[in-house]
This record gives structure tokens, C-alpha cells and sequence, in this order.
């Protein structure tokens, strides 16, 4: 499936995430990634509060743009739901083990030029393109 | 009035994810695919993201304290170990197979979509099954030499 190329909007999504992870630093000196503030959210024991206003706000921003614009953010789904429940449970297994996913080691940490993100930034993204051509180019997808 | 704040910090990174394309697996997984449709979109996401962060963390980190709490809360950690890495491999395949990582999914939720609750609910499960297994194998052990 092919998409079409959106620098302009890209690098302004990037830029938000980039100020939101500023201002989380600026207010709560915290990170902003999103697995810890997800499983701090589930599991505490403390803190679940404002992890849980964080996590409401994210899921609100889909619905400002559905008011701004008239519509849902795009979600094309290339993939079987049963790879979204087996890539779910191995992103979860992943990112627990590896302390961080994209918004913690690949921002958040890159910024601050932990050398532990820099190294799981750049093997997450070395194994989701082995992934990505395996199932793609190997085996057919 | 710290809960508002927050909130809107999370509503700032949702719209953020919402038009940057983090939340459309088709577009996500196109990037990977250098080979084939490939999107180079995703580029523009990371580094807009990484520089602006760059810049505010330096700023920001320059204060003695942020502004509602009492210190930083700075990940401490140094030792790359194998759960760091193992764990992050894992993470790849998993988010090479669905299209979806969790800063990309969470706002999603929004939508309703089923796909993206689907994919949430698994995410759980496999954090709650991770946990599980590291509280059978104690904490992490210190990275040997």
C-alpha cells in the first residue's frame, strides 16, 4: 500500500511531540515515553494520576483534529488483526525489558544523549526494518 | 490545576502524533520499507522531535527544579545489558509486524479504531506478562564486564 510522502506535516507532528516532551521536562521533570507512562499509569503505585491526565489528553488530540479539520487522523491498516494482537504483546514484552520504545529512547533520551537509548534507538530500528522486509520481501506478506 | 496541565501536555503530544502520520501503521511500516513503497515521511517526525527536544532539555535542564515538582526524575541507569537489547529487538519486531509503537498507538485510542484497541490491549498484556516474568527472575542484575 503505498502512502503519500507528508514532510510538511510530519515535521510539524514532530515538532509538537518535541514541545510536549519539553514541557513535561519544564513542569514534572519527567521523560516523556510513552511505556513508562503507560505502565506507570496500570501499575503505580505512584503517580497514576497525572500519568492518567497525560494519557487523556493524548487520546483527545485525534478528536481536536477530527473538530479542526472534519476528520479522524488517517489509520490504514496493511496487516491482519492477528498481527496487530502478536505485534502488540511483542511490542509490550519488548518495551518492558527494554526500559523505553520510540518516544522515550528514540526522543526523550537521544536528546539527552543517553548512551543506553542511543543503543536500544538504534536496535529497535535496525530489527522493525528486518522485520519489515522479512514479512514484506521473504516471506510475501 | 497540576492534573489540567498535564493533561494538556498529553493533549499537545496526541495532536502531535495525530498529523505527524505516527499513528497510520501503513505509513509507518512504509518507511521501513526501503525496499518497496517506501515513505520517507517518518524522517521528518524524528528529527523535528529530537531537535526540538534537544533544545528545550537544554534550556529546561539548566533549573534547579521544574516547575511543579521538587527535582528532576532522570532515568540513572548506564549499563547496556541484554535486557536492554534483547528487549529493545523485541520491541522492533513487534512494531515491524503491527506498524504500531505505544507513543504512536496510545493517542490513536482516540479514534476508536479497533485495530488500535486490538493492539493496546495485546500491548498490555505483553507488559503484564514481562513484568510477571522479571519479578519471577528478580531485578535486573548488573551489567557484567
Amino acid at each position: 500500500m503505498e502512502t503519500a510522502f507528508t514532510p510538511f506535516a510530519s515535521l510539524g507532528g514532530g515538532i509538537l511531540i518535541g514541545l510536549a516532551a519539553t514541557l513535561l521536562m519544564l513542569v514534572s521533570g519527567r521523560v516523556m515515553g510513552a511505556t513508562g507512562i503507560l505502565s506507570g499509569a496500570i501499575w503505580g503505585p505512584q503517580g497514576r494520576d497525572w500519568r492518567i491526565a497525560l494519557l487523556a489528553g493524548m487520546a483527545t488530540g485525534p478528536l481536536v483534529l477530527l473538530a479542526l479539520t472534519g476528520s479522524f487522523p488517517t489509520i490504514e491498516v496493511p496487516v491482519s488483526t492477528l498481527a496487530m494482537v502478536l505485534g502488540g504483546v511483542l511490542v509490550g514484552i519488548g518495551v518492558t525489558f527494554g526500559a523505553g520504545c520510540t518516544s522515550g529512547h528514540g526522543v526523550c533520551g537521544m536528546a539527552r544523549l543517553s548512551t543506553r537509548s542511543i543503543v536500544a534507538t538504534l536496535t529497535f530500528m535496525l530489527t522493525t526494518g528486518i522485520t519489515v522486509y522479512v514479512v514484506r520481501h521473504v516471506l510475501g506478506g | 490545576m497540576r492534573l489540567i496541565v498535564l493533561y494538556l501536555i498529553g493533549l499537545v503530544f496526541g495532536i502531535g502524533i495525530s498529523i505527524s502520520g505516527m499513528a497510520n501503521p501503513a505509513k509507518v511500516l512504509n518507511f521501513f520499507d526501503v525496499a518497496g513503497t517506501w515513505d520517507p515521511s517518518l524522517i521528518f517526525v524524528m528529527g523535528g522531535a529530537l531537535v526540538t527536544t534537544f533544545i528545550g532539555y537544554r534550556f529546561v535542564l539548566k533549573r534547579p527544579a521544574p516547575l511543579m515538582e521538587g527535582t528532576f526524575h532522570l532515568p540513572t541507569k548506564t549499563d547496556l545489558d541484554a535486557r536492554l537489547i534483547g528487549g529493545s529487538a523485541v520491541f522492533g519486531i513487534g512494531w515491524g509486524i503491527s506498524g504500531f509503537c505505544p507513543g504512536g498507538a496510545l493517542p490513536a485510542l482516540g479514534t476508536g479504531n479497533l485495530n488500535v484497541i486490538a493492539f493496546v490491549v495485546s500491548l498490555v498484556a505483553g507488559m503484564a506478562a514481562a513484568r510477571y516474568a522479571q519479578n519471577m527472575t528478580g531485578p535486573a542484575q548488573p551489567a557484567r564486564a
